[in-house]
């Protein structure tokens, strides 16, 4: 049983998906995804504990051998990303059955959740597969789920922000394809650990500089990598919002997940990092996300938008531990995904019950005016989640931060260091606004009565930020599992 | 000459590479655009299958008088490929169509100076 546990995480999903669809019943959906959504956490909760005590773990598709056939392989990176991805759509899988009231027909729900499994399926099978077409495969199956739950939103707007995605997204994966089609042409093999040691053996090198290019492109368009990162404050603006809450935490954190299994465990990173100057690119780029998105979310009127554009800043931090390529940047990186993923997550949450209060309303800084009498303990979790995002000791955001200052200093990169300090300083700023809205000016005329969102949501967020919390001062198995996957990707391909 | 020649098949892929990318970003028409995708996408086919053939290969079958043997792994990819591919244009296309039912048109520009 325990062996065919990788490709459980992708059929359960897909099966799901399909059975939502043919009985089409609402509450019959919600219960399926939940019911997944679980199972799945629990697999990758077992995958997890397996991995760290027997090392990577493989499963061969249909009984081919690899390189052969399409192998599965979870290794501590992996069974981080799994969790990761599992422990979301498990905290946002229950509280959407009201969370979708605002934002969707009632008689449209079903397709939410079949399109949701679809994504789900789709992101856990990125994850697990060993395989480089396998991944496009599956790449493709999730954004083309999001693309629909894009679309699904109130405003008329949403299907415009799930077109332009679309066109985004799909030369994206084009160009991953395209990358990939150049080492398969050179290696013939598209196993990623075959791949990674034909690669070393080849002289010619202009091709693999081709595919590098396309896939760095390619997936940096998925994961809105500035400034390719134009898909997504409309995007995650216009989509119902508990999808909004599903897609900030897991799928640019998924997209992130493959460049890093490609630049450490495709490419030699001493090529990438040494002579190639992805370093210097990746700082550059991710130091301008940070400061220009956190400018932008400054200045934002909509909520969304404004957590929208915190998300691209953030995504800047994670894609600088990257460039970083040490163990302290690299650490920081994918702590910075699981904390900022479950952050943000919760905020999309909050607003998303913000949004039932205030029946339909796009919800902006001025309908946040008195929400701490109104709605306290939302307000209070939006505060801290908010204290999250800027880095506050004792939240999650802390640690990440802490890790990535750590690895520029030991680069010597006194700037990169100060630089962190000034965009969290940034962060307060539009945390700031929230805060001074919500406790500081008094409730409009006309504002919703005083209430909190219903308790399914109320749990879903009070258990996030809890999480935050806990992640903040408790860093043993976040932090202990990114360094984990942080030197198996120093250590070379394994 | 024998850099095109040779290379023909990487030439016609280049080109409808660029086309594509170049029709998806110049025009304004939504459906122009989705034509651009398809065309960048068939690019990719071109990019698969070509390497996989070779001449006076046969189909990978083992009988007696043939000794070579085209490769079948990049014929299935790209079948692979093109279901993709053909998803990702059916849902554009209702994309498309719900776009003008809401905003009564495909004109890009026309549609971004509508307010929501």
């Amino acid at each position: 049983m325990l062996a065919h546990l990788p490709v459980l995480q992708v059929v359960l999903p897909l099966i799901a998906a399909a059975l939502i669809v043919l009985v089409r019943r609402r509450t019959f959906a919600w219960l399926a995804a939940v019911a997944v959504s679980y199972t799945c956490l629990l697999i990758s909760v077992l995958i997890a504990v397996h991995v760290a005590r027997n090392g990577a773990m493989t499963y061969a598709m249909g009984s081919w051998p690899a390189p052969w056939g399409i192998e599965y392989r979870i290794d501590a990176l992996s069974s981080f990303v799994l969790l990761l991805v599992s422990l979301i759509a498990a905290f946002i899988a229950p509280g959407a059955h009201r969370g979708l009231a605002t934002d969707v027909l009632p008689e449209r729900h079903y397709l939410v959740y079949a399109m949701y499994c679809l994504c789900l399926a789709g992101l856990l099978g990125i994850t697990v597969t060993g395989d480089a077409f396998n991944l496009f495969v599956f790449l493709e199956i999730s954004s083309l789920s999001m693309y629909v739950l894009i679309a699904l939103g109130p405003r008329r707007k949403a299907l415009v922000a799930a077109y332009q995605y679309m066109l985004m997204g799909t030369v994206g994966a084009t160009f991953y394809v395209i990358g990939v089609g150049l080492l398969y042409i050179l290696t013939g093999t598209l196993n990623l650990e075959d791949m990674a040691e034909r690669l070393r053996t080849i002289e010619d090198v202009r091709p693999v500089l081709a595919a590098l290019a396309f896939i760095t492109v390619g997936i940096g368009l998925k994961l809105a990598l500035f400034p390719l990162h134009q898909w997504l404050p409309n995007a995650y603006t216009y989509a119902p919002l508990m999808v909004t809450a599903f897609l900030a935490g897991t799928a640019t954190k998924v997209s992130t997940y493959v460049l890093l299994r490609f630049y450490f465990g495709v490419f030699d990173p001493s090529e990438l990092f040494g002579r190639l100057h992805t370093r210097e690119v990746f700082i550059v780029l991710s130091g301008a996300a940070m400061v220009i998105a956190s400018l932008a979310a400054v200045y934002e009127q909509d909520v969304k938008r404004l957590f929208a554009w915190s998300s691209v800043a953030q995504i800047g931090y994670i894609t600088l531990g990257i460039g970083l390529a040490n163990e302290a940047g690299l650490t920081g990186s994918i702590v910075h995904m699981l904390n900022h993923g479950i952050t943000k997550a919760a905020i999309f949450v909050l607003i998303g019950g913000l949004a039932l209060r205030s029946v339909g309303a796009p919800v902006t800084m001025a309908s946040l005016a008195g929400l701490g009498r109104r709605m306290p303990l939302t307000a209070f979790c939006m505060v801290i989640a908010g204290l999250s995002l800027v880095g506050v000791p004792g939240t999650a955001g802390f640690i990440s931060k802490w890790y990535l200052l750590t690895g520029a200093l030991d680069r010597g990169l006194w700037w990169l260091a100060g630089l962190i300090v000034v965009t969290s300083l940034i962060a307060v700023a539009y945390v700031w606004r929230v805060v001074e809205a919500a406790y500081l000016l008094p409730a409009p005329e006309g504002a919703p009565a005083a209430g909190e969102a219903p308790p399914s949501m109320l749990a879903t967020a009070v258990g996030m930020v809890l999480l935050c919390v806990y992640l903040g001062i408790e860093t043993s198995v976040s932090v202990g599992g990114a360094r984990e996957a942080a030197l198996l990707l120093l250590g070379g391909a394994r | 000459m024998i850099a095109i020649t040779g290379h023909l098949s990487y030439w016609v892929t280049i080109f409808l590479m660029v086309a594509g990318l170049y029709l998806l970003m110049v025009s304004t028409n939504l459906l122009k655009k989705l034509v651009g995708l398809a065309i960048l996408q068939s690019s990719v086919y071109l990019l698969y299958v070509a390497p996989g053939k070779l001449i006076g290969g046969t189909a990978p079958i083992v009988a007696d008088g043939f000794t070579v043997y085209s490769s079948p792994l990049p014929h299935v990819l790209i079948l692979t490929a093109i279901v993709v591919g053909v998803a990702t244009l059916a849902l554009g296309l209702a994309l498309v169509v719900r776009i003008r039912e809401a905003f009564g048109g495909i004109e890009e520009d026309e549609i971004l100076a509508q307010v929501d």
